[in-house]
């Protein structure tokens, strides 16, 4: 059943221009930054090879572009969940799956599972992007596959907040809206968070990022996105009952 | 469970909903039989949809219980829904789908075994008229036609209960006709529960009708007791030479009598045992008043909602 949902949700995806607007964008956006670290890399190489211990090409040219895949999934991901629950409701669809011998859990993870589909397209994207350096030079696996994973799990996590922003209006702009300004309060607090014992690092997502980038998989960071990711889904699922019994 | 239960595909009893201090539903019970069709009948904002939603799951009683087929909606709402096919009020349907994607999709959620989908999908399709437009966006369909989709949509999965929640609004008189002997033909084998405002909508088709009012059942019978309670209210009647309204009623006892434009007369309150037809006819001949019209009117809609909640005022 999850499945079912998570495959009517792509399709509808696929049908309005906007997820291929939204892939159009991200793939051009990281594909130019890209090619800019690539022409940098191939400027400094020289100097590079006389320096002892040098940031090699993984760190030079894909992690940079990973930092900026952030900003993008941070601008890009309230356009996609904004619609998943308040467009139901505005349609009047909701009954129909509220109707279906389906549990309000099922609805949530079918939509969440369609969330995480169109963020492997954009993570084999990206990813495909960084091994085309394969052609000419080696580049660190593990740092990719690291930053691949982080990616994936801010990813999700901002779906979840989504989805959970998308369950309380009817307007599918006013959800992009406020998704968006979480994220920004997300982003400000990772900014101000200069002092590394502070703890806003520990609410943090993009310092939570910033291991990833780094090329350590550390268990509290992985905890701390898989608590955000459960907490909203969770939210969600609640929102939805209680909308059945109190609306 | 005993034998009577078994033949009852739906029971909804004391069913009661507040929104905050608002009382939208109160006390509303439903027994439907197998193969049954029940009119909901009531003016707008009398908790029809507001009940249909209980029944289906869609929002949950403050008070009361609902069974389906026996099994308790509350308790074990997914196994109860399977027996269960909804029409809300506005179809839900994805105008971005085909129709046949969109009813293949309904057909999974409502766990028809994939084997049997194609199958399901063009019977629902054929029942609804809907063959010839298989391929074509919903969105771009009539209102009729969504609405039909909304049709085919609850009865895909062949649910022992089908609901419809105004299911002939926004359809042309050729379409209503349509629809109305689509649901004839499902209460052959289903049992069905539809809401209109219609009064002869209900008299055609169903079998039994409630009517609410403000939230409360105010009339419950079989679909003869309200044709009984319709007609023979009052009848209307024209003169050539008119007498008047004074001269009326002095001499037909019993009844009263309001003008309804120059020498036209509305006769109600009429008692069926003391039926005054004839003495108007023979009083017309005897006076020279020349009767050129006598039409036995039923009580419309409004004057049955009006005497239905002014007999519940006197009662209470």
């Amino acid at each position: 059943m999850i499945i079912v949902i998570a495959l009517k949700e792509l399709k509808s995806m696929f049908a309005s221009p906007l997820a291929w607007v939204v892939l159009a964008f991200v793939q051009g956006f990281l594909a130019n930054i890209f090619l800019k670290q690539v022409d940098t890399f191939m400027i400094i190489q020289a100097q590079l090879a006389r320096t002892a211990n040098a940031p090699g090409l993984t760190e030079l040219t894909i992690v940079p572009m990973f930092g900026a895949a952030q900003m993008v999934l941070l601008m890009s991901i309230p356009l996609l969940t904004m619609r998943l629950i308040s467009e139901e409701k505005r349609n009047q669809t909701m009954a129909l799956l509220v109707s279906a011998p389906i549990s309000m859990t099922q609805i949530i993870m079918g939509k969440f599972l369609a969330m995480v589909v169109f963020l492997c397209l954009i993570l084999s994207l990206i990813a495909g992007m960084s091994l085309s350096l394969l052609a000419g030079g080696s580049i660190d696996m593990g740092l990719i596959f690291a930053n691949l994973f982080g990616l994936l799990l801010l990813g999700m996590a901002f779906s979840s907040i989504g989805i959970f922003i998308s369950c309380l209006t009817t307007h599918p702009v006013v959800a992009a809206v406020m998704t968006l300004a979480i994220f920004m309060g997300f982003w400000v607090i990772g900014l101000a968070a200069s002092d590394p014992n502070s703890w806003l690092n520990w609410v943090s997502i993009s310092k939570r990022f910033e291991g990833f980038m780094d090329g350590y998989i550390a268990l509290p960071d992985v905890t701390f996105f898989v608590v955000v990711i459960t907490l909203f889904i969770f939210f969600s699922i609640r929102k939805l009952d209680s909308e059945r019994l109190s609306a | 469970m005993t034998k009577q239960d078994i033949s009852l595909t739906l029971s909804a009893s004391a069913l009661t909903r507040k929104y905050g201090n608002n009382v939208a539903v109160s006390d509303v019970s439903l027994k439907l039989k197998k193969g049954e069709i029940i009119g909901l009948l009531g003016p707008n904002g009398a908790g029809k949809s507001t009940t249909m939603k209980m029944i289906t799951g869609n929002l949950a009683p403050t008070e009361g219980s609902i069974s389906v087929c026996g099994i308790d909606l509350i308790d074990d709402p997914i196994l109860a829904k399977a027996k269960i096919g909804y029409l809300p009020e506005i179809p839900p349907v994805y105008k971005e789908l085909r129709v046949n994607e969109y009813l293949k999709l309904v057909a999974r959620l409502h766990k028809v075994k994939p084997k049997r989908i194609r199958l399901a999908i063009e019977n629902a399709k054929e029942k609804t008229g809907l063959t010839e437009m298989s391929q074509r966006l919903i969105g771009s369909l009539s209102k009729g036609f969504q609405q039909r989709v909304g049709i085919a949509q609850a009865i895909i999965h062949e649910p022992e209960v089908v609901i419809l929640d105004e299911p002939t609004v926004g359809l042309d008189p050729n379409q209503i006709i349509e629809i109305r002997s689509l649901i004839k033909d499902l209460g052959e084998h289903h049992s069905v529960i539809l809401s209109t405002h219609i009064l002869p909508e209900v008299e055609a088709i169903c079998d039994s009708v409630q009517i609410l009012h403000k939230g409360k059942v105010v009339f419950d019978d079989e679909i003869e007791g309200l044709r009984q309670f319709r007609s023979g209210k009052s009848i209307q009647v024209s003169f050539r030479n008119s007498p008047s309204q004074e001269m009326l009623e002095s001499r037909l006892t019993n009844v009263k009598v309001s003008p309804i434009r120059e020498s036209v007369f509305r006769l109600s309150g009429l008692n069926t045992d003391d039926d005054p037809t004839d003495k108007l006819v023979q009083l017309s001949v005897d006076e020279n008043w020349g009767l050129t019209e006598l039409v036995g009117a039923q009580a419309s809609v409004e004057e049955v909602f009006v005497e239905l909640t002014t007999r519940d005022n006197l009662e209470t």
